[in-house]
């Protein structure tokens, strides 16, 4: 930033030209710093990914060998032989290192579109992405619940919204506790009413509901907290003259309360479908992708586990998998950005 | 105001309301009052099947909480968190000022495409930047320590960080910036003496959210670290777990200690958290 901090005198204004080449320049000096890790970190690597996604891959490194001079072998028989060059006469390692990816095109594509597990990730994500929309009226309901001024109201508020501040690992041992057969909470409860115990996250069909369930805790949390911002910010002359125009209770809510927290209601949207498609934290913490194969995984937990799979690295297929989320996130993602633009246009 | 306000109705009613408040509340955190239960449980309890009852012989209080520092290398996880959040959060924090000076303030070509580019790759699944992250943290001899995460975050949060920062100085009043330049003010003195001092609240909430998401952060830990000398608390949980198997009372302990410093920056910083939280909820 030095050559933007020129001694410019406080009181004289410098002439016209340089002031304005400073402020040319200093945007893109202010610029350069995030730039640069953001595009070390993010944006190159979404590019590598898309390159990766069409190579087999271990995710290793391997020595090179060159032909030692004065021998009878070529660099390229050196490199042929791999490993074994080490143990080759004529052979020795030049201390560098090559990728040892191999280039298979869409191959990995292919094997997706064959792929149960695959199959059965993409559907677990169209039911976290459905199921977590109840994040938004569950959280509208306890916001309007909430929306009152008396003792004590911003603790119940506070304690109500904490389970978002909670990481997802913690929320997710809760969640086991809670549902541990026999012992757990649930299935005490579930005792009272005479119902056996059910080992939700043991069972093929609910276990994926049971993590969810899990996941709309916090989530909710966080749509009531943007809501009851929201309901701040509402008109109360407009409610009052709505009021004495005869309308209340769900009326009132429908036409005249739910538009103004549009605003609201976009962001919890926002947040609610990235939530949905980031879901890892929970599915390792609380089934680590089981029962049996990855019946309660979904395209995120499915990739990780490829792509640093017990039984061999294959970054390739798991890139392949990243691409597909990737594609499926970029659809909600230019939504977003076009209503931003709109919004820049009209602001 | 919507709802009606609770006093606008009979004494009834607003009893019932009153009652129903705390009912709400316990029913909403029930799962998290069972683990703080079974944390003070002592531990022959879990042996014995007296999973929820009142303990034989008395509470253990404290000492599971004791154990979980003294037994394990919590400790030494937490540690590691605190040595990963700090310094992300700082990072994450002053580039974004820089961005969202640049982008909020100068009007030149490519301003919005920039910006446009910050918050697409503040949404961007993680997984898509997981394998090339892990190999380029490796090749720079980072992967398992906590430099490697740290500089991941600083960059990643950097894009959250600057949707935000960007609007909140469009927010603030052009004629300021305005009136410093006809005073002949650099662009860096503007920056640094006009508007950083008008950007405390939009740091301090910043700061209180980076700390909450980066210590709450899992994915990035098990990918770029493995052991305990780097792991943070979310990751080297797993493995406390592990340590304590079946042994309930010891496990909620871990998890309630690994959940209070976000907790605890929360109900400190609420007011900040909340406006962060919610930028954008209110036109």
């Amino acid at each position: 930033m030095a050559t933007v901090a020129t001694d410019t005198p406080v009181s004289a204004p410098a002439p016209g030209p340089r002031r304005f080449s400073q402020q040319a320049v200093a945007p893109w000096l202010f610029l350069l710093p995030a730039f640069l890790f953001f595009a070390i970190y993010v944006l190159i690597p979404i590019g590598q990914s898309f390159y990766i996604s069409t190579f087999n891959w271990n995710g290793l490194y391997s020595p090179e060998f060159a032909a030692v001079e004065g021998s009878d072998m070529t660099d390229q028989a050196c490199r042929d032989l791999g490993n074994r060059a080490s143990r080759t006469e004529g052979c020795a390692a030049t201390g560098e290192t090559f990728w040892t990816a191999e280039y298979v095109g869409l191959e990995n594509y292919r094997n997706l579109w064959t792929d149960p597990f695959f199959w059965t990730s993409l559907k677990n994500n169209v039911i976290w992405l459905l199921l977590y929309f109840l994040a938004i009226p569950g959280g509208l309901m306890i916001a309007l619940f909430l929306n009152q001024a008396v003792a004590g109201i911003r603790l119940y508020k506070s304690l109500f919204f904490f389970p978002f501040v909670l990481s997802q690992v913690v929320v997710g041992l809760v969640f086991s506790w809670f549902y541990l057969p026999n012992v757990g909470l649930l299935n005490v409860a579930l005792g009272w009413f005479g119902i056996g115990s059910i080992n939700v996250l043991g069972n093929n069909d609910l276990a994926t509901y049971g993590i969810i369930a899990a996941g709309l805790w916090p989530q909710t949390a966080y749509c009531m907290i943007l809501y009851l911002t929201g309901l701040n910010a509402v008109d109360p002359e407009q409610i009052e003259a709505a009021r004495l125009d005869g309308a209340k209770g769900p009326k009132m809510l429908w036409y005249v309360v739910l538009p103004q927290l549009w605003p609201a209601t976009f962001i919890a949207i926002v947040v609610t479908v990235i939530g949905a498609l980031r879901s890892f934290d929970l599915i390792t913490i609380m089934t680590n992708g089981g029962p049996g194969f990855y019946n309660t995984s979904v395209l995120a937990f499915y990739m990780y586990d490829v792509a640093l799979s017990e039984f061999g690295f294959r970054m390739g297929y798991g890139s392949a998998i990243a691409v597909i989320l990737f594609l499926i996130m970029m659809i909600y993602i230019a939504g977003f950005l076009w209503k931003m633009w709109r919004d820049e246009r009209v602001g | 105001m919507f709802p009606r306000p609770i006093q606008a109705y009979s004494r009834p009613v607003q009893l019932t309301y009153q009652a129903i408040l705390p009912a709400a509340l316990i029913l909403w955190l029930i799962p998290l009052l069972a683990v703080m239960w079974f944390s003070i449980k002592p531990g022959e309890d879990f042996t014995q099947g007296n999973y929820w009852g009142w303990p034989e012989n008395g509470l253990a209080g404290f000492a599971n909480y004791w154990l979980v520092f003294t037994g394990s290398d919590m400790p030494r996880y937490l540690w590691n968190s605190v040595v990963i959040t700090v310094p992300t959060m700082f990072g994450a924090v002053a580039l974004s000022c820089m961005t969202g000076f640049a982008l909020g303030v100068y009007r030149f070509k490519g301003n919005l495409l920039i910006f446009f580019m910050f918050v697409a790759g503040n949404f961007v699944p993680f997984q898509i930047l997981m394998v090339p992250v892990r190999d380029l943290t490796d090749q720079m001899g980072l992967y398992d320590t906590r430099l490697g995460l740290i500089l991941f975050h600083i960059a990643f949060q950097t894009g959250f960080c600057t949707l935000f920062m960007r609007n909140f100085i469009r927010a603030l009043p052009r004629e300021l910036i305005e009136a410093a330049r006809v005073e002949g003010v650099s662009e860096y003195r503007i920056f640094w003496y006009v508007v950083l001092p008008l950007m405390r609240p939009a740091i301090a909430a910043l700061c209180v959210l980076i700390f909450t998401f980066i210590w709450n952060d899992f994915f990035w830990a098990v990918v770029l670290t493995q052991s305990p000398e780097s792991q943070p608390v979310t990751a080297g949980i797993t493995a406390f777990n592990s340590q304590f198997r079946a042994m309930y009372h010891l496990m909620s302990a871990g998890s309630i200690v690994a959940a209070i410093p976000p907790v605890a920056m929360f109900f400190l910083m609420q007011k900040h958290f909340i406006a962060g939280l919610t930028l954008g909820a209110v036109k």
